[in-house]
């Protein structure tokens, strides 16, 4: 199963991902720049990025948690998650993924 | 300015866990400690990202929050009767005569030791920097990402940007000294606190302050002098909200900083060193916790309380080259439990 990325270059990656993965995680297996400062746990909106509008309702629904730490991120879109909260499930094989600009 | 000198036998860059617990195994061995760290309280990204997040490695406590772990941590190296510096960036060290370091930080303290510790997990603190192109040209006169002086902005049109604490403090303690505020977040919620958040609401209604919900978009001046931020939402499109100054309030990042030019050995923004003592490649400077790089290296919080042990036996040398260092334990050592206070 893989996750098509853009990164901020436009250039394109296929990530292999397993069920089970969070998105943050299969996303800084390579080095693509997102930075993911807290490890995963939704608490510094780092690992922004932009999901496939048609793979919106495929995804774990946002938390309050989560909508409350986009507010650190910039540019957020209605497709916008905290991959660290995106838990990858088989249904997910194939989404687009487009990472957020990164911070100075 | 601080303006201060002290000398000392270790300084210790980084208050965050690791830090922390290296005050322990220094005290242990009879060597006092300074701390400068960036942030206004200790606990590192414990304290400043995760305080309320549960932790479930730390040995024999099988839950502990970030804030608990800082406070138990504070608990045990108080015997020691560490000396903080906060708020303060690590600057510039340079190597003195004597064979000492003398540390300076931005603040203009300066602490010279035989030993540096470097325990700056994934660097300073710093304000985020919104990604506008362009934002640099008005930063520092026009864009501010800290308030340090109120009066700065009497009589300026402010715009505030962010949905968090500093974002709705800022837009209440500034409104009545500036000439104007508005105060942009993406959506009409906030994670401010619910009391700030109430009465900024009763001020943009009472017609006092604006608010509104946008995100920015570009900024419009020139020669550094800003006139107006773009600003964007889903409902009203694209608009120039005109304002001389903006505040951006997007959290905290984290950057190495000067760190970078202390001249160490430096991989991928990590400092390398070994690990039978965890020194980087200058000789009395090393490097524990999250900032170091070896290999095999976990990023736990365990591996720096490790690390910070078998760092403070060759910082004993470096500050007692005569004396001879006998390993003890806390549990049957009465020259330990003296230093612990508890004998």
């Amino acid at each position: 199963m893989k996750v098509k990325v853009t990164d901020r270059e436009g250039g394109n990656h296929e990530l292999p991902f397993q069920e089970g993965d969070t998105l943050m995680q299969v996303l800084t297996e390579e080095d693509l720049g997102v930075r993911a400062e807290c490890g995963g746990c939704c608490a510094c909106a780092t690992c922004h990025v932009y999901v496939g509008a048609q793979w919106l309702e495929k995804l774990p629904a946002q938390s309050e948690e989560e909508l409350s730490m986009l507010d650190e991120a910039f540019d957020v879109a209605p497709t916008s998650r905290l991959s660290c909260q995106v838990l990858m499930t088989a249904a997910l094989d194939g989404m687009e993924v487009t990472i957020a600009p990164d911070w100075d | 300015m601080t303006e201060q000198r002290v000398t000392t036998d270790v300084v210790i860059i980084g208050a965050g866990p690791v830090g922390l617990f290296a005050i322990f195994e220094l005290g242990l061995l009879g060597l006092k400690c300074h701390l400068v760290d960036i942030l206004d309280k200790p606990g590192g990204q414990c304290a400043e990202l995760y305080p309320e997040k549960p932790i479930y490695d730390i040995p024999a406590l099988p839950v502990v929050t970030g804030g608990e772990l800082v406070e138990r941590l504070m608990e045990q190296v108080a015997p020691f009767e560490p000396q903080f510096h906060l708020g303060q960036m690590a600057e510039k060290l340079e190597k003195l005569e004597s064979g000492n370091w003398l540390l300076t930080t931005d603040l203009g303290m300066e602490i010279e030791a035989p030993v540096i510790v470097v325990a700056a997990g994934g660097g300073s603190f710093v304000p985020k920097k919104p990604p506008i192109p362009g934002i640099e040209d008005y930063e520092g006169s026009s864009v501010h990402y800290a308030v340090r002086k109120m009066e700065t902005f009497r009589g300026k049109h402010l715009l505030i940007a962010g949905g968090g604490d500093s974002a709705l403090d800022w837009t209440l303690n500034l409104h009545p000294v500036a000439a104007s505020v508005t105060l942009v977040h993406r959506r009409p919620d906030f994670r401010a606190a619910p009391d700030s958040v109430e009465k900024m609401r009763a001020l943009a209604e009472a017609g006092k302050i604006k608010f509104q919900v946008a995100q920015i978009a570009g900024l419009e001046g020139e020669g550094g002098a800003l006139t107006g931020v773009k600003l964007k939402s889903s409902e009203v499109g694209e608009w120039v909200e005109p304002c001389d100054t903006l505040l951006p309030f997007y959290g905290l990042t984290m950057k190495l900083g000067p760190i970078a030019d202390f001249g160490l050995n430096l991989n991928e923004n990590l400092i390398a060193v070994d690990t039978e003592k965890f020194e980087t490649s200058v000789p009395q400077i090393f490097a524990v916790g999250d900032i170091n790089t070896y290999p095999g290296k976990l990023k736990l919080i365990l591996s720096g309380f490790h690390e910070a042990a078998l760092m403070a036996q060759q910082a004993f040398h470096y500050v007692h080259p005569d004396k001879k260092l006998r390993f003890q334990y806390t549990t049957s050592s009465s020259e330990l439990q003296q230093r612990l206070k508890v004998a």
